[in-house]
């Protein structure tokens, strides 16, 4: 996954650090305050294989993250991992639908502008034939409530 | 051998004579004897699947999942450019415009079609509304889940979009729209049961080029169905995934 780039900022007013993710990799974010309201009636749809890595995205996907539907196929999933979620959150996500479970989630995405956007994820294993073949998630607008709680929270799971 | 042919008891009354119509034109083109068993609502249509006496089904995408993961139906063919979209309403006078002003304790008519009722729960979610919170009060159709809103007997209402788009304005004046979903991946689809699988490339053939016909391109107007297209059975297997991620009740 490759770095972001100043240039796709949407703010020159931005922060830098450098993400580690479960699988060691590291990719440098440049993120903003600059947050993006989740469009009413919609649902962000998309399907990963057993490695996170995206094979699906609705519309709705695409228009929120930033980037064009080319640039998510092939990509981990976790080119949305925002600094501010705590690592425990996605353990916890992995360890749940690896159980044939399904996992339920507040969470702070990334956009390819540096900027932000809360959603309500659901996210289930796709089984077939008592196998799991890939994932599928989906994301909705979030309770204002339930986001000030996590602003809250998810500060202290680090 | 004649076999059974339903319609998910969610389509529109003025349409029964299309379906039937569509249904002569299919035993004709196809050579297959097909009868027609209408259902009066979604817990006749359950019965019916339970007995295994439907062979061909025009379902809606949450009755999919039984059918094809306990009965082993098959996908068969969409209707292009159809998807099912939900619009909660309210009073027109209600002070209330945002889905995020409601509050718990709300009286709720809805009728009995799954897709319009699950997509209506999530968008209730930002309220931090969920089915405890509400009092349901169960409708023939969605004409009286909008009297239901006007007499002031429920707070809100779930309709399907389509239906909604329907009312005359007298109607539309005394209600408002919250919200409208946008999901634009909800289909009904057209799946047939074991017994009819030896004919599944014969049925899809017929129905694919049904649109190529001048005859059956006006029964398919008659059904509001701009033309029918193939659909695969690992489409059938991602919307039945998708409404599981929706459903509020399965784990």
């Amino acid at each position: 996954m490759q770095d972001m780039k100043i240039e796709d900022l949407a703010s020159d007013n931005y922060e830098e650090t450098q993400l580690t993710f479960f699988d060691a990799k590291q990719r440098k974010i440049f993120y903003t305050e600059i947050e993006t309201e989740f469009p009413e009636g919609c649902l962000i749809v998309s399907r990963t294989d057993l490695n996170g890595i995206i094979t699906h995205v609705n519309k709705s996907f695409v228009m929120m993250s930033g980037f064009t539907e080319e640039e998510l196929i092939g990509q981990p999933q976790c080119i949305l991992r925002h600094p501010f979620m705590p690592p425990a959150a996605f353990a916890d996500l992995w360890e749940t639908i690896q159980k044939k479970e399904k996992w339920h989630g507040y969470v702070k995405n990334l956009r390819k502008d540096g900027g932000f956007y809360w959603v309500y994820a659901t996210v289930i294993p796709n089984i077939r034939n008592n196998k799991i073949i890939s994932y599928t998630s989906v994301r909705r607008m979030p309770s204002a409530k339930k986001v000030a709680e996590c602003i809250e929270r998810y500060p202290t799971l680090f | 051998m004649s076999y059974t042919m339903t319609i998910s008891p969610d389509f529109k009354p003025d349409l029964i004579s299309g379906w039937y119509i569509f249904n002569t034109w299919l035993q004709k083109q196809s050579d297959v004897a097909i009868h027609i068993n209408l259902v009066n609502d979604f817990s006749e249509l359950a019965q019916c699947i339970d007995n295994d006496s439907i062979d061909l089904i025009y379902a809606n995408p949450c009755d999919i999942a039984k059918l094809v993961r306990e009965k082993s139906f098959e996908a068969l063919v969409k209707p292009v450019g159809v998807h099912d979209e939900t619009v909660v309403i309210t009073h027109a006078d209600n002070p209330i415009n945002a889905i995020e002003s409601l509050k718990p304790s709300l009286k709720l008519a809805m009728t009995d079609v799954p897709d319009v009722n699950t997509m209506g729960t999530i968008m209730l979610e930002p309220a931090d509304i969920n089915s405890c919170d509400i009092e349901a009060i169960i409708c023939s159709n969605y004409i009286t889940v909008a009297k239901k809103v006007v007499a002031g007997e429920a707070d809100i209402g779930f309709l399907l979009a389509d239906a909604y788009n329907e009312f005359s304005s007298l109607v539309k004046k005394q209600v408002k729209p919250l919200i409208t979903s946008k999901i634009d991946v909800l289909h009904h689809a057209l799946l047939l049961g074991p017994n009819l699988q030896d004919k599944k490339s014969l049925l899809q053939k017929c129905l694919i080029m049904m649109a190529d016909d001048t005859k059956g391109m006006a029964i398919l107007n008659s059904m509001e169905i701009e033309k029918w297209e193939l659909m695969e059975q690992d489409e059938a297997e991602i919307l039945i995934d998708l409404i599981d991620t929706l459903s509020p009740y399965s784990n």
